[in-house]
């Protein structure tokens, strides 16, 4: 089956055939990871530029490593050292960036929409979706299926705990979408002012009373990043409080199924989301995600390349 | 001056609940005779049959971005936008730069609207200097250059006792407060209606209650006060709600809806529109239908379009960051007659929200058709099929979240003062 998306966007405008697709591909890939020499010819001659317009360091790190390993000539660009600080916008830029005919822009960007706004301008190269606000960051999700796939076998079934700061997180949304759509189910469980109105409408999912109704028998537990830097605002009293209704911990994780796996999908605040101990247990498996990351995105790059097209023509 | 007569049309003036297949005279720019069979052999003939003559449409809640913001609009375009849409009254909103805090700008505006504008424009005063809600603008002067309400329109006057200063203030001079209801500590750096759509579009979101808390608090000012409000671009179905029962209760509260509150809900932002971008943010279904009720069964008083251009500039941009507003002059009729078309309200009522409904929430001296009366008038055909073109609109600014839609009814002559402003051949 041929890949049919120009555009990586979201998880939403994804099949469960495209899905199951890209991991397929990106189980493919993951091999070149492992060898001496890692990196294959499929992408040279091609241009991916990482437009990063929010701070990122694994997820750009991961896009560039990828697009290097498929011998892509990459180059990344930064909110701070574009055009942007000096009034150009977003268009212009892009548009900019497009006269010098690179073949994917990878972005990532603070307005929920910012890719979509893209690639309705562009009209050659290829937009995947870095991250774009509170909105969809498509290629986490598919790393987080694809090492839950990885450790359990399917995906079909699962019950899977998402928990922590759900209304501003893109991590929540594009995986209630992609677990959804694969056949597991979702509980989301966070304090209630960070628990947007009709989330569940978005797939399977079912929004728990607390931490405990969530992680009660999940094969899955995956803890949000709570974000420090909103401590000013109304949303919560303390960090102490939220470690204590919603972190996970060796007490509370007893809960989940025995074989359960803890993800995260980073940067961690020890002993706040996560305990120390949660977190560097037996159950963790999140430096799998990061690892799965590279190849993840490595598939999604081949594949809106169109060079699988090309070839199997 | 030219006399002029219409001849044949379904006259329908709501103000003096006249319905019926009439002739009207105009003579030296009044409303001379109305009545079957009239003659003139010096008057100009306007064949109107099979057409509806109407009062001239009023609009009370327009920005015409004059002084100051004239790259988005002018008193010019903007008053023309107004009559190519079958308005020849309209009230301009004072959030302008400088702002209209004091009669200098007031006769500034109606001054340029004398000279260069196309149908008759009634300024409203901010209630505050410089919309900053700490101090009273000179409410006494404003009413006397010619201000018939005062608003902080785009701003609400979040201080409470000031708002209670402003309406004790204001009710001697017989001026109206106009409320932009909003509780800004619950809107924060919402960008939407807040409801699924917005957790699905990852948008931060405006609750109802920022609408509804600000609104339940101005009505009881006015009951407190005495002072005649008026609620601006009512968008929640709670609002509607506390509305009827102020009403009820013989409050001094009138209001308007929007178009386009009316007519879209938030599932319009999808694909980050930024032309579905507005303040009060597009709701959802079942605020729309409380709206629809509202002005069928006379909560509503007015509907008033919320006319905003803006530059393609402001709205090219990324949904967080474009301006709010969208224009409005040229598709408020067809959208009410839609209204018609759909069995909401009856043509009667379509016609009262345009005309006596929106000058009587203001005190306007306009809205009908009486002999001896200012000769304002619309000619509408209720048949006329066109589809919207943002490119092709009058207004300098084509922010328009009803391009390319098909619409059933339009102004075809627009008379102010016996004077044909406008024409659609």
């Amino acid at each position: 089956m041929a890949f049919q998306h120009k555009h990586i966007l979201g998880i939403e405008s994804l099949s469960r055939e495209d899905i199951e697709l890209i991991l397929n591909t990106g189980d493919a890939f993951k091999e070149i990871n492992g060898r001496d020499i890692k990196k294959v010819p499929t992408l040279r001659g091609k241009t991916i530029i990482n437009a990063f317009f929010e701070a990122s360091t694994r997820t750009r790190l991961s896009f560039e490593i990828a697009g290097k390993r498929l011998s892509a000539d990459t180059v990344n660009i930064s909110g701070s050292t574009s055009s942007v600080v000096k009034g150009e916008t977003l268009e212009d830029t892009a548009k900019n960036i497009e006269a010098m005919a690179p073949d994917i822009i990878v972005i990532r960007h603070g307005h929920s929409g910012a890719p979509h706004y893209l690639a309705e301008r562009l009209e050659t190269c290829s937009v995947v979706n870095a991250g774009d606000g509170a909105h969809e960051h498509p290629s986490q999700a598919l790393l987080d299926l694809m090492t839950m796939r990885e450790h359990k076998g399917r995906i079909e079934g699962l019950e899977v705990a998402i928990v922590g700061d759900i209304t501003h997180s893109r991590v929540a949304r594009s995986n209630i979408y992609a677990l959804s759509k694969m056949g597991a189910r979702v509980r989301l469980a966070g304090p209630g002012t960070m628990l947007p109105p009709g989330i569940e409408r978005l797939g399977n999912v079912e929004v728990c009373a607390n931490l405990l109704d969530a992680i009660k028998d999940a094969d899955v537990v995956m803890m949000l990043r709570i974000q420090l830097e909103r401590q000013s605002q109304t949303l919560l009293p303390s960090l102490r409080e939220y470690a204590r209704f919603y972190g996970l911990n060796t007490e509370n994780i007893k809960l989940a199924k025995e074989d359960a796996i803890v993800m995260h999908p980073g940067p961690m605040n020890r002993g706040v989301e996560i305990s120390t101990y949660v977190a560097d247990g037996i159950q963790n498996v999140i430096l799998d995600q990061v690892a799965n990351g590279v190849a993840v995105r490595m598939a999604l790059l081949y594949l809106v390349s169109g060079v699988e097209s090309m070839q199997t023509q | 001056m030219k006399a002029m007569l219409i001849r044949g049309g379904r006259v329908v003036d709501p103000s003096q609940n006249l319905d019926d297949i009439l002739d009207i005279l105009i003579q030296d720019g009044k409303v001379a005779k109305c009545g079957k069979q009239l003659k003139d052999s010096q008057a100009e003939i306007i064949d109107a049959k099979g057409k509806l003559v109407t009062p001239g449409l009023v609009d009370i809640h327009v920005h015409l971005r004059d002084p100051g913001l004239e790259y988005k609009e002018d008193i010019g375009s903007g008053t023309l936008s107004a009559v190519a849409g079958g308005f020849t009254s309209i009230a301009c909103m004072p959030n302008t730069k400088p702002v209209n805090d004091n009669h200098t700008i007031t006769r500034y505006i109606l001054e340029k609207a004398a000279k260069e504008g196309h149908c008759r424009v009634f300024p409203i005063a901010s209630i505050t200097k410089g919309l900053s809600g700490e101090s009273l603008s000179e409410l006494g002067e404003l009413r006397e250059a010619g201000c018939y309400g005062a608003s902080d329109d785009g701003k609400p006057v979040g201080n409470s006792e000031m708002m209670r200063r402003a309406m004790e203030y204001a009710r001697p001079f017989g001026m109206t407060i106009i409320s932009h209801a909003e509780d800004l500590s619950l809107v924060g750096s919402g960008v939407m209606n807040e409801g699924p759509v917005s957790t699905e579009l990852g948008l931060k979101g405006i609750p109802w209650v920022a609408e509804d808390a600000a609104t339940a608090r101005d009505i009881m000012l006015a009951e407190l006060t005495g002072c005649h409000l008026h609620v601006a671009h009512v968008s929640t179905k709670g609002s509607v709600e506390l509305i009827r029962q102020a009403k009820r209760r013989g409050a001094p509260v009138t209001c308007e809806a929007t178009p386009h509150h009316f007519t879209l809900t938030d599932e319009a932002v999808r694909g980050y529109n930024t032309n579905a971008k507005m303040n009060p943010p597009l709701r959802s279904e079942e605020d729309r239908l409380a709206i629809c009720q509202g002005l069928a069964d006379g909560t509503i008083d007015a509907i008033a379009t919320d006319h905003a251009p803006h530059h393609i500039d402001e709205k090219n941009v990324e949904f967080n960051i474009a301006m709010n507003g969208v224009v409005g002059l040229e598709t408020a009729l067809p959208l009410t007659l839609k209204l018609v078309q759909d069995r909401v309200i009856d043509l009667n009522r379509a016609i009262e929200l345009l005309t006596c409904g929106p000058s009587e929430a203001l005190g306007l001296p306009v809205g009908g058709l009486q002999v001896g009366g200012d000769a304002d008038l619309t000619i509408i055909d209720l048949d006329r099929k066109w589809t919207v073109a943002a490119s092709q609109l009058n207004s300098k600014s084509k922010n328009t979240p009803f391009d390319g839609w098909a619409m059933q009814g339009a102004a075809v002559c627009t008379i102010v003062a016996g004077e044909i402003v406008y024409k659609l051949d």
